[in-house]
């Protein structure tokens, strides 16, 4: 009698031990059935993913001569040398000892249109996220620069002060609450197994889902019918949090960048990629 | 000349695999812009592949096919190093020719 009791009180904590255990590990598989056919059906797309198109397109416009200075963008120094478009991607943000900054490559390409070319910054800047009416010149320059890090790990550095603090900056940022909606991006990005209707949400601070992230951006975007950039990514999220209208290419949204960026160091780089 | 097209051409035993991206915008002419004024309909009417000088795929694309077009058809006949060139008509009379090699 007593060794029964026994057996049916360890059956029982057993039991709760494993239910516990199913319960935890719930949350970390952040797929449900719906998602995973759609994780099947992005398979399926891959093969002919728009984005190529806009990297052709950037490898033009990358060897095109442009501006008053008509020269092309091939001795642009992306950070590893002049023209070196190989690795680039995946080392940006970083410090840049001409301008003293930090730069993430939109900035950095703004740059290079305005000294190597001799563009204006108004026309250096013009039309950052393309139409069907209006065709961006930076979008596929983007494409292409990203494409030749495909394959490569993350390596983005903090190791020089003004990149630490840029990666500080992106961090306070990334929980500061704002806004109409007291929306920060944390709100949405600090939790696994969030989505919003049937778009996963990341979680910028678990490494596997930040390395996930950010190795798909850039990206043709289906329900965009464009190429999208990080730049156009973050303006997305802060017209979703209803803040305010970032600037393009300002000092904060390259500290975000930075920070999402760190956050994904060892992740192999997967883009241009394609999604909804 | 319209936008340049991806052509990718593969053999596995006789038979080619072609694989094209098409860029192109495929306005169906329904659609009504930020004014109420209607987008007028530009997309691509016929689109045709040749290998050798023998048409090996010819078709009637229309206002349901969508923006930048992806189109894979197979054919026999063809071998390594062959050429094959893809040749787009669009509503508004524009037209794009591109060639790819099989590989």
């Amino acid at each position: 009698m007593k060794t029964n009791e026994g057996d049916d009180m360890i059956k029982n904590r057993f039991g709760v031990v494993g239910a516990t255990l199913l319960c935890v590990l719930a949350p970390a598989m952040a797929q449900t059935s719906a998602t995973d056919e759609i994780a099947k059906y992005r398979q399926m797309l891959a093969d002919g993913n728009p984005a190529e198109l806009w990297e052709m397109r950037g490898e033009e416009l990358w060897k095109t001569q442009a501006g008053s200075k008509k020269v092309s963008l091939e001795q642009c120094d992306l950070g590893k040398g002049a023209g070196v478009v190989k690795g680039a991607y995946v080392e940006l943000p970083r410090f840049f000892k001409d301008t003293g900054k930090v730069m993430d490559l939109e900035q950095r390409l703004v740059y290079c249109r305005m000294t190597l070319q001799g563009l204006s910054r108004e026309d250096a800047v013009k039309t950052p996220f393309g139409s069907t009416a209006k065709q961006s010149t930076i979008e596929p320059l983007v494409a292409y620069i990203a494409s030749e890090s495909r394959g490569m790990k993350m390596a983005v550095s903090t190791a020089h002060p003004l990149e630490k603090r840029a990666y500080e900056a992106g961090k306070q940022m990334f929980f500061y609450r704002g806004g109409s909606h007291d929306f920060a991006c944390a709100t949405c990005h600090s939790a696994d197994g969030q989505r919003i209707r049937l778009q996963e949400l990341p979680n910028i601070l678990n490494k596997a889902n930040a390395q996930a992230a950010y190795t798909t951006w850039p990206a043709y975007r289906v329900s965009q019918g464009e190429v999208r950039t990080m730049q156009h990514r973050l303006n997305d999220c802060f017209r979703q949090q209803r803040f305010p209208d970032p600037m393009y290419a300002s000092e904060a949204l390259t500290a975000v960048t930075m920070f999402l960026a760190k956050n994904a160091e060892g992740g192999v780089y997967a883009g241009p990629a394609l999604k909804r | 000349m319209g936008n340049p097209m991806r052509i990718r051409a593969g053999v596995a035993g006789d038979t080619v695999e072609v694989k094209i991206l098409m860029r192109h915008d495929m306005e169906t002419g329904q659609r009504k812009d930020p004014t109420g004024a209607v987008i007028p309909a530009h997309y691509i009417k016929t689109i045709v592949a040749k290998h050798k000088d023998k048409v090996v795929f010819d078709a009637n694309f229309g206002p349901s096919v969508s923006k930048d077009p992806f189109l894979s058809f197979k054919f026999k006949g063809g071998a390594a190093g062959d050429k094959v060139t893809v040749t787009w008509v669009d509503t508004s009379g524009d037209t794009r020719t591109d060639e790819g090699t099989v590989s």
